[in-house]
């Protein structure tokens, strides 16, 4: 399968990465050997096969909805890069 | 002999015996750690002071009479597994300084049997890799031969049980990361059934198929490890409320009427070792000398394991590494130029290449115009892997196999053919892909003396009979070289 730098670029930008020109280059030639392995997949015969996520048969596990000991604010925050009045600190988004 | 090199069971009767102190154990692999892990770079983080206190905790239970299982036992853990007196960094950068504020049920667990935690395990970043070399802290090396990997991705947990620095470890398994590594550097390894073992505070990659495991210097001190971290565990939504056996207890017995089932098309993959495939064949005849039987099986879509492993891990890998935003913990680069381009920053600095190719593939496969034909499509053939496994388990109790076709590579020999390591996967992934518990015992030496590993794979929640299977050959065999380091 063909890749392009244009296609790796775009999913980048998807998974939020920012690739330098080399990487770019790397990752075409390498996801197009790689997913040229993965069409071996498409020659199996799946019609009528469900699909599997999850191999045992347990389904929902449910608890009553009570509260628990639960983490302080300032353990969840301790590990923030920046933090300010018991909340996370982002950029200037707009 | 020397402290370090006693196997777990050795030193819980010894300490038992009060022949040796917890606190002179753990001095003794704290020291064993300090020779020689410059040279191995098994370890992450060493935490002394803690492993001491908690020894001296050990010595005075059993002091007073309240001995648990690993009461004493020094052991190590793999640093995707949350600690909070410890460092976690998942052999990332991203993570290099995260101090979790909880701890993993896994090490709640040991700890509450008494064991000393000594540190944190190197290991391919966020487990990605089967060499160890994708670690932002610098690969580990062999003991068998500096020159090589350990495997991976839980290669510092191998490495310092085969070199003497803990006498037992904890992994994860998400491919065969605890299998493989347990094969090239010659120790016990074992992957659990999906579910036995809590995964609360174990550092996700690939939701459906990783689990915690042992690995260990002999199979019965694996049965005693995965007795004292398996249950169900009400923080883990996954984990099974299925009793747990005493593991220990059920290693001994008659394999008479056993049957072993031997996959024809694992022995025709094309690159499979002489050496590996000499020493596994020669391991089937020890189990038939114990009385076991043998049967042809076949798992005929075992051949796609690889691709359909390939599509599904990366896909749950990216939405799991989507969280690594330097918003609430982690490395944050670039706060100056706003949030999507601090994302940006943070993220690719953070990760490294093995990482970013399988985030990027994962994302490929999951976006739009390509989800049916990649994850769809690996879904689908999973249930067929998990079907023939059904089938055989029909006609045979055990299926044996090479863990991995070669012995261990040297240092660098994968490190840019991405696909040459993913097909190194060839035997591991389909134990993961149908939630099965595998077992990778050492069975003998291939060329150059490296060793290798005999892989046996079980029924569902099954750990039992692979222990005994395990224990029963390990006894036969005899086998119990040891690198020479010193």
């Amino acid at each position: 399968m063909k890749i392009s730098k244009e296609q790796v670029q775009y999913v980048a930008r998807l998974a939020r990465l920012e690739l330098e020109p080399e990487q770019l280059d790397n990752f075409a030639r390498q996801l197009a050997t790689i997913l040229d392995y993965m069409e071996t997949l498409s020659r199996v015969d799946t019609t009528g096969v469900e699909p599997t996520a999850h191999v045992l048969s347990i389904t929902n596990a449910f608890r009553r909805d009570q509260v628990r000991q639960h983490l302080d604010r300032s353990q969840a925050l301790a590990n923030a890069p920046a933090s300010e009045e018991g909340s996370f600190v982002v950029p200037k988004v707009i | 002999m020397q402290l370090y090199s006693l196997t777990l069971s050795q030193a819980r009767s010894m300490l038992q015996e009060g022949r040796v102190s917890a606190v002179e154990l753990t001095r003794a692999v704290l020291e064993r750690i300090d020779s020689l892990d410059s040279r191995i770079n098994a370890y992450i983080t060493v935490d002394p002071e803690g492993a001491l206190e908690a020894a001296r905790r050990a010595d005075s239970a059993i002091a007073a009479g309240n001995r648990q299982a690993l009461t004493g036992i020094p052991v190590a853990v793999k640093d995707l597994i949350c600690t909070r007196r410890m460092p976690t960094t998942c052999g990332s950068r991203i993570l290099k300084n995260f101090r979790p504020p909880y701890d993993a049920t896994v090490i709640c667990r040991l700890e509450e049997q008494g064991a000393v935690v000594l540190g944190k395990l190197n290991m391919d970043e966020f487990a990605m890799g089967s060499t160890n070399e994708h670690s932002a802290f610098g690969p580990t090396r062999n003991p068998w031969d500096l020159e090589r990997i350990p495997g991976g991705s839980s290669g510092g947990a191998a490495a310092a049980v085969a070199a003497d620095m803990c006498l037992a470890a904890l992994g994860s398994d998400t491919g065969g990361s605890v299998r493989q590594p347990a094969s090239h550097c010659g120790v016990v390894g074992l992957k659990p059934t999906y579910g036995r073992v809590s995964r609360f505070g174990l550092v996700a990659f690939a939701s459906s198929l990783d689990q915690i495991g042992p690995l260990c210097k002999t199979v019965a001190d694996a049965a005693v490890v995965l007795e004292a971290i398996s249950g169900h565990d009400p923080a883990d939504s996954t984990s099974v409320p299925e009793p747990v056996p005493d593991y220990a207890s059920l290693l001994e017995g008659d394999l008479k009427g056993l049957r072993i089932g031997l996959p024809k098309e694992y022995f025709r993959v094309e690159g499979l070792d002489a050496g590996v495939r000499q020493a596994v064949e020669k391991a089937v005849r020890v189990l038939v000398d114990l009385g076991a039987g043998v049967v042809d099986i076949s798992l005929p879509h075992s051949r796609h394991a690889v691709a359909a492993y390939y599509v599904i891990a990366p896909c749950e890998a990216s939405s799991n590494l989507a969280r690594y935003d330097g918003v609430k913990y982690g490395l944050r680069e670039k706060e100056q130029d706003g949030l999507v381009a601090m994302y940006n920053a943070t993220r690719s600095r953070g990760f490294g290449a093995e990482v970013q190719r399988r985030i990027i593939l994962g994302t490929f496969a999951l976006s739009a115009g390509y989800y049916d034909a990649y994850y769809g499509k690996a879904s689908q053939v999973r249930t067929l892997i998990v079907d023939d496994f059904k089938q055989a388990f029909e006609k045979c109790d055990v299926i044996a196999a090479p863990v991995a076709p070669t012995p261990a590579y040297r240092l660098g020999e994968t490190i840019d053919d991405p696909l040459a390591m993913y097909l190194s996967d060839v035997f591991t992934l389909a134990a993961n892909l149908a939630g099965i518990p595998a077992l990778s015992v050492p069975c003998g030496m291939a060329d150059g003396g490296l060793p290798v590993g005999l892989q046996l794979m079980g029924a569902h929640f099954d750990e039992a009979t692979l222990l005994k299977v395990g224990h029963r050959f390990e006894q036969a065999a005899g086998i119990d070289a040891k690198p020479q380091l010193d």
